[in-house]
């Protein structure tokens, strides 16, 4: 196994479309080498994409912001505006594993590995991300919930890697906010996970929702029913109401030993109605 | 195989050593460089005891590579000590009994200590939570959390 840490993208980009056996990005590694330890991928070369300047900061771009994919749970938390700005998606990075994790997980690392339970991506959906991926061909613009498959399988083409993720501008009053249901408070895998992000007009009418829904499918899903059951509403409960029947319509989990069938899309509902509540109330206080 | 030659601060002094892509952080430490005092429990991320500083913040070292650790700077249990005299956390943890084993140990020191650099008054529960990634089989906790709050309070100058 070969490793490098070039410092621009197009370097890595190279590296990475070279290589003619397995490649692949390292950026925390909490996936990553847990999955080398394991034997579960063995890599021919690592390329280590945390001394590229660009993947590394967060800046505010035309009243939306850009996050580098190389940036660290810890850092998205300890950045003040931002965190004020998006405070949901923040919520979902915050979760990811302990504080020894925050300090090395990446937000790109998060959505990369393709867990349909990564704690941060139901929020970056709702919120509206639009990714940057660089490549050998050049750069591309993708909504982030195009990028994953099923689990551990993105779309990413040979070479590829992603740059940035891009936060749109929004209206005074709007908020987000992400709920996970854990049988543990710390330290645990979603059994659902959902982000949901609003933004009202001047009157209190709902202009624009997108509800994000993770752990209940092969991949972390943008719902769009439900964020039709809120826009054009003033959230009240009938809305909300008909927003949550919508997130447990589009759940389609597994059975597993953290949590049946019926339990997750019961839950569904029940999260996406309390983290609307909780968006609600924070964009009201904006 | 290739071995990698790397230069890192280790504890205040440079260190270089050779390394291959397969070895953690972790395995350096102890197996090349006899920093033993850094434990392994998992090998996973889960427990914690393998916590130490990497460019100020804490990370489990059995998931960085060795490699990783070329031009940073890290510090392990064994440089909380200032020659003989203990770190006040170090202090703590013998008076209030906060171990058994001791494998825990060196793991729960270095966070705690990066949790004092960041905020010197943290509360129970704040402490309860940033420790939430090291795990210990003997104590039940309730003495470690003890003595990084006493610790803390030391530290204040209380
Ligand atoms: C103890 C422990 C607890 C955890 N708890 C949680 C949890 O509660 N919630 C949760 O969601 N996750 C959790 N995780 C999983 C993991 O920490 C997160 O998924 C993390 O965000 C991964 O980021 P990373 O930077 O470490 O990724 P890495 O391990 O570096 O990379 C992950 C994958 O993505 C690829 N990749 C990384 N960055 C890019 C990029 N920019 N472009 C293209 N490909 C890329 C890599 O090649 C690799 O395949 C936990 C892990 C551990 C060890
Ligand atoms: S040995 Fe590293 S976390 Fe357990
Ligand atoms: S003292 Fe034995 S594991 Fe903590």
């Amino acid at each position: 196994m070969r490793y490098e840490a070039p410092e621009s993208l197009d370097a890595a980009v190279a590296l990475l479309n070279e290589e003619s056996g397995t490649a692949r990005v390292l950026a925390g590694g909490t996936d990553l080498i847990v999955q080398m330890r394991a034997q579960m991928v063995e890599p021919d070369l690592v390329v280590d994409i945390k001394k590229i300047d660009e993947l590394r900061s967060i800046s505010q771009v035309d009243g939306g912001w850009h996050v580098g994919a190389a940036v660290t749970g810890a850092e998205m938390n300890e950045h003040a505006a931002f965190k004020a700005a998006w405070p949901g998606v923040c919520e979902g990075t915050d979760l990811i594993g302990s504080t020894q994790i925050q300090s090395r997980a990446t937000i790109g690392g998060n959505l990369c590995n393709a867990s349909p339970a990564a704690d941060s991506v139901p929020a970056m959906i709702a919120a509206g991300v639009v990714l940057t991926i660089a490549g050998p061909g050049g750069s591309r613009e993708l909504p982030v919930e195009e990028l994953n498959v099923s689990p551990g399988k993105t779309t990413l083409e040979k070479g590829e890697i992603v740059v940035s993720f891009a936060f749109p501008a929004r209206g005074a009053v709007a908020s987000d906010a992400y709920l996970r249901l854990t049988p543990r408070t710390e330290m645990d895998i979603a059994v659902v996970g959902v982000g949901v992000s609003l933004e009202l007009d001047g009157d209190g009418t709902c202009t624009s929702a997108r509800v994000g829904l993770g752990a209940v499918a092969v991949k972390a899903l943008l719902v769009e029913e439900a964020a039709k059951a809120l826009i054009g509403t003033k959230v009240d409960e009938a809305a909300v109401g008909a927003m949550a029947a919508a997130t447990s319509a589009a759940a389609k989990p597994i059975d597993d030993k953290r949590g049946t069938k019926e339990y997750r899309i019961k839950i569904a509902g029940v999260l996406a109605k309390r983290a609307a509540g909780i968006a609600l109330e924070r964009a009201r206080q904006n | 195989m290739a071995k990698y030659h790397i230069t890192a601060e280790i504890n205040g002094d440079e260190v270089e050593y050779l390394c291959e892509p397969e070895q953690t952080l972790l395995d350096v430490l102890r197996d090349e460089l006899n920093f033993t005092g850094t434990k392994e429990g998992c090998g996973s991320g889960d427990c914690g005891a393998c916590t130490v500083m990497m460019n100020g913040r804490h990370v489990c070292s059995c998931l960085v590579m060795g490699v990783e650790a070329n031009g940073a700077k890290i510090e392990t249990v064994e440089g909380l000590a200032d020659g003989e005299q203990l770190h006040p956390l170090q202090e703590k943890f013998i008076e209030h009994a906060a171990l058994q084993c001791g494998i825990c140990t060196p793991g729960i020191l270095v966070a705690s200590k990066a949790l004092l650099e960041r905020n010197p008054d943290p509360t129970e529960t704040e402490v309860r939570y940033w420790l939430a990634g090291n795990l210990c089989r003997c104590t039940g906790y309730d003495k470690i959390i003890r003595a990084v709050l006493d610790a803390a309070s030391e530290m204040r100058g209380n």
